[in-house]
């Protein structure tokens, strides 16, 4: 009897040891087998409309008939929105997550309420953002323009920035942050010369999914920054961006300018990457000194 | 055999939520002689040290009545200048935490939050409390290298020389070996008996004889209360309460 029941014990293990190892290897080709597609379908269909003179140049007139120019407005643009929105945000959300976990570390209550706020914020979609940032635009009478685009993708992407900088914070070991104020140092000798220093690698992962969020919405600029075919020169001119001319191109009934469509999403993509990869090599640097 | 004392405690009780963690301590922590704190597991060891630097501020759900003075200032006073009291307590926790930062700066650290700066003068102090942990021959080489590089007891001499920077008058020590092997432990040891010829040690250990081999003044805790304090001698060898008695004698369980 009780031999049976031994072996049946080790059965079912077995098979439980087996059917997690099943779910675990499907689930990882699907997500490897789905980024793989993405890339490469858009490689395939964008790499061979790929040209110098397509990341070099603006649309000339009949840019959006198949005819010469390039999309660099919207690659300027987007850079120009992006980084200034995620510079912006990390303006407001460094300060406000060191503040919730160093300084408001006393008052649990109030924190927790504003990570509630901050998780409800999260999940609005970016286009209620463009909605709320075009009627606060005719509020102020301003036009569509870089500095709206901006302001509205900040407001977009500060609490995806705050709440991934504070998760990052919250697992700074008690230890450590006992040890440098038994040292004699201020709450923000604490957060800038140590907090700061062992979070660098998970801040700039927090940065960086911000950026990505605010590069890659279309939703949110297509009220506020507007289109045009020009590089903006000036914050209050509209400015274009890559989702968005990839939204024109692809829309177009030509074949010519739907390819190359895939070819500026190949060229958003590559910028992401090179972005993400330098500075995960600048956070490396930081990654050797963290306290464990 | 005790003289001055540089701590007294008066009347410290300490709640946390509606838990009465401290109860009216009252003791004297004699200068320049390394006084250990012993008991049980949980009665109190622990938060009464973190009361000393006042790191319980840290936490939202310590409450703390009584006095604490040191040098006829009262550390509890919420007025005071909390820095600068806590530069003056070096403290060695239970597992070493250096700094997210090199070898070389985990020592310079506290000297350039206090304003010191000059290249010369830093690196000069880096070696000598290095020096003084004996840690400078294992890593004069390699002072950049980051500070997690080390092995545990490395990391917890690093830690010990880093509380020295800030030239303190007390090392605070929670049962600095519980995380170190044998020989580690002792080295940990015998850096305190040289140590405390200059500064005032407190050390909390949950190992007897630990205590016995390095104590000059004995706290002896039991639920959060002091059931018996005195010196070494007395304690050791003629101990007057029951709970103190069972305990030196190991019967305690
Ligand atoms: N943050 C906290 N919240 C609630 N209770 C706490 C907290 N910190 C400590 N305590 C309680 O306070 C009491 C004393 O804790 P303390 O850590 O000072 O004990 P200790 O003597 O250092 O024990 P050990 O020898 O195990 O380290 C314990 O009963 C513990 O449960
Ligand atoms: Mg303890």
């Amino acid at each position: 009897m009780k031999r049976k029941f031994n072996l049946n014990r080790k059965f079912f293990k077995k098979l439980e040891e087996l059917i997690f190892r099943v779910l675990m290897i499907i689930s990882t080709t699907i997500i490897i087998v789905a980024l793989l597609a993405i890339i490469i379908s858009i490689l395939i269909k964008g790499v061979p409309s790929l040209s110098w003179e397509m990341i070099t140049q603006t649309p000339k007139g009949g840019y959006y008939f198949g005819k010469e120019g390039g999309i660099l407005n919207a690659i300027i643009g987007s850079l120009y929105l992006s980084g200034g929105a995620t510079f912006l945000a990390l303006v407001v959300s460094l300060p406000l997550a060191l503040y919730m976990n160093i300084h408001k570390m006393k008052e649990k209550l109030v924190v927790n309420i504003i990570r509630l706020f901050l998780d409800i914020l999260w999940g609005i979609p970016s286009i209620v953002y463009g909605a709320f940032g075009f009627a606060l635009m005719v509020f102020l009478g301003l036009r569509t323009s870089l500095l709206a685009g901006i302001l509205t993708v900040t407001l977009f992407i500060i609490p995806i920035m705050v709440r991934s900088m504070d998760e990052v914070l919250k697992t700074v070991p008690r230890g450590l942050i006992e040890a440098s104020f038994s040292l004699g140092s201020t709450r923000s000798e604490t957060s800038f010369r140590v907090i700061l220093r062992q979070c660098i690698p998970g801040l700039i992962t927090a940065i960086l999914l911000a950026f990505g969020r605010a590069i890659g919405d279309a939703a949110a600029v297509l009220f506020t920054a507007g289109y045009t075919d020009y590089i903006p020169t000036s914050l209050s001119q509209p400015t274009a961006t890559l989702p968005l001319s990839v939204f024109f191109q692809l829309g177009s009934p030509i074949p010519e300018v739907q390819n190359r469509a895939y070819a500026s999403a190949v060229v958003l993509t590559v910028i992401v990457l090179i972005i993400s990869i330098s500075s995960r090599a600048f956070s490396m640097k930081y990654q050797k000194n963290r306290i464990k | 055999m005790i003289n001055g004392s540089i701590i007294n405690i008066e009347g410290l009780n300490l709640h946390i939520g509606n838990k009465h963690i401290l109860k009216d301590i009252n003791v004297k922590i004699p200068e320049k002689k390394l006084t250990v704190i012993l008991g049980p597991s949980g009665c109190g060891k622990t938060t009464l040290l973190k009361s000393l630097n006042r790191l319980t501020d840290l936490y939202p759900e310590v409450k703390t009545q009584g006095k604490i003075f040191n040098g006829g200032i009262d550390i509890l006073n919420p007025k005071i200048e909390i820095t600068e009291l806590r530069k003056k307590m070096g403290l060695l926790a239970q597992s070493p935490y250096p700094l997210p930062m090199s070898i070389y700066d985990n020592i310079t650290y506290g000297l350039r939050i206090s304003g010191r700066r000059k290249k010369r003068y830093l690196s000069k102090r880096v070696e000598y409390y290095l020096r003084q942990v004996s840690l400078w021959e294992e890593v004069k080489d390699r002072l950049k290298d980051p500070a997690s590089a080390l092995s545990i007891g490395q990391q917890q001499r690093l830690c010990l020389a880093r509380g020295l920077s800030v030239d303190p008058d007390i090392i605070l020590a929670d049962e600095p070996t519980s995380a170190l092997d044998p020989v580690s432990s002792r080295e940990i040891e015998e850096l305190f008996l040289k140590l405390k010829q200059r500064y005032t040690i407190v050390m909390v250990t949950h190992i007897l004889r630990q205590a016995r081999r390095v104590a000059d003044y004995v706290i002896f805790m039991y639920l959060g209360e002091i059931v018996e304090h005195g010196t070494a001698e007395q304690i050791f060898e003629n101990p007057q309460n029951q709970i103190t008695k069972a305990y030196i004698k190991g019967t305690y369980s």
